[in-house]
């Protein structure tokens, strides 16, 4: 593979993709924070002790919760969207429409359940 | 050129390496996953959930349906969530989320590391984890 760049990161982030772009940064962000999460979940599960309960412990903070549930909600949305569109190529022009359609989905699902996690956790639950 | 290859069919692209095939594979797992999570959401339902569990649970179980991520909730028995069937159910789950997971390191780390041998090191690195992510968790679904 003959990568070669010219684009320093700074340019990168003066990027003006827009929805896509945006859509695509989160995605990437999320899949990252998935694998971390999975990764330290299952070691933490597997050698247990002080350090593994103690990352359980966090998993299960609302706060926390609140925070990867928009990334894996996002994901999963976002990854929906790009599955349709990649096994059916005649819908890719249409997919400023489609991020929209995504949102749409989106915001009222985490919306809702940020809200329910919210009003549990200042509960004290 | 970008835009004609875009509408191309599935088959009219053509399958011919391994980062094409892993391409399509990053597409049918996600469907694969929403299927495996549905199935366990219904298969919880059916056993019992909406009775027992909050929707916080039963979307810990969906997605991975180990016996530990109900042993929190108000489920008066839990063996029917410890069945060998739902542990291959958890299983499968497993093994295609880390190797659809792995290939997403490896495309993040093919867009950002410029030098090749920073890439083969990645690369090597996320297979060895999710090697050994998939042991671990194996172990893990198949004792508890």
């Amino acid at each position: 593979m003959g990568l070669k760049r010219n684009v320093s990161l700074g340019t990168g982030l003066r990027y003006k993709g827009g929805g896509p772009m945006l859509v695509f940064v989160l995605h990437r962000i999320g899949g990252l924070g998935m694998a971390t999460f999975v990764t330290i979940h299952i070691l933490s599960s597997f050698f247990g002790g002080d350090i593994g309960q103690f990352a359980n412990q966090i998993y299960e903070n609302w706060v926390f919760q609140i925070f990867i549930f928009f990334f894996v909600l996002f994901h999963a949305i976002n990854g929906l969207r790009i599955t349709i569109l990649d096994l059916w190529p005649k819908l890719i022009p249409y997919q400023r429409e489609a991020i929209w359609v995504e949102w749409a989905v989106f915001l009222p699902i985490y919306a809702l359940a940020a809200f329910v996690i919210l009003r549990t956790g200042l509960a004290g639950g | 050129m970008a835009s004609k290859s875009r509408n191309l069919s599935i088959t009219g692209r053509g399958l011919t390496n391994f980062e094409s095939i892993m391409w399509v594979f990053t597409r049918l797992s996600a469907l694969g996953m929403y299927a495996l999570i549905l199935f366990a959401i219904i298969g919880a339902l059916i056993m019992g959930a909406r009775n027992n569990m909050n929707m916080a649970d039963v979307l810990r179980w969906g997605f991975m349906p180990n016996v530990t991520h109900v042993a929190s909730t108000d489920v008066p028995d839990t063996a029917p969530f410890a069945t060998p069937f739902w542990k291959l159910v958890a299983s499968a789950l497993l093994l295609v989320a880390t190797a659809h997971g792995v290939h997403g390191l490896v495309v993040i780390a093919d867009d950002y590391i410029t030098s090749e041998g920073g890439r083969k090191i990645v690369r090597l690195l996320s297979i060895i984890m999710m090697v050994s992510m998939s042991l671990m968790g194996l172990y893990i679904i198949w004792t508890s």
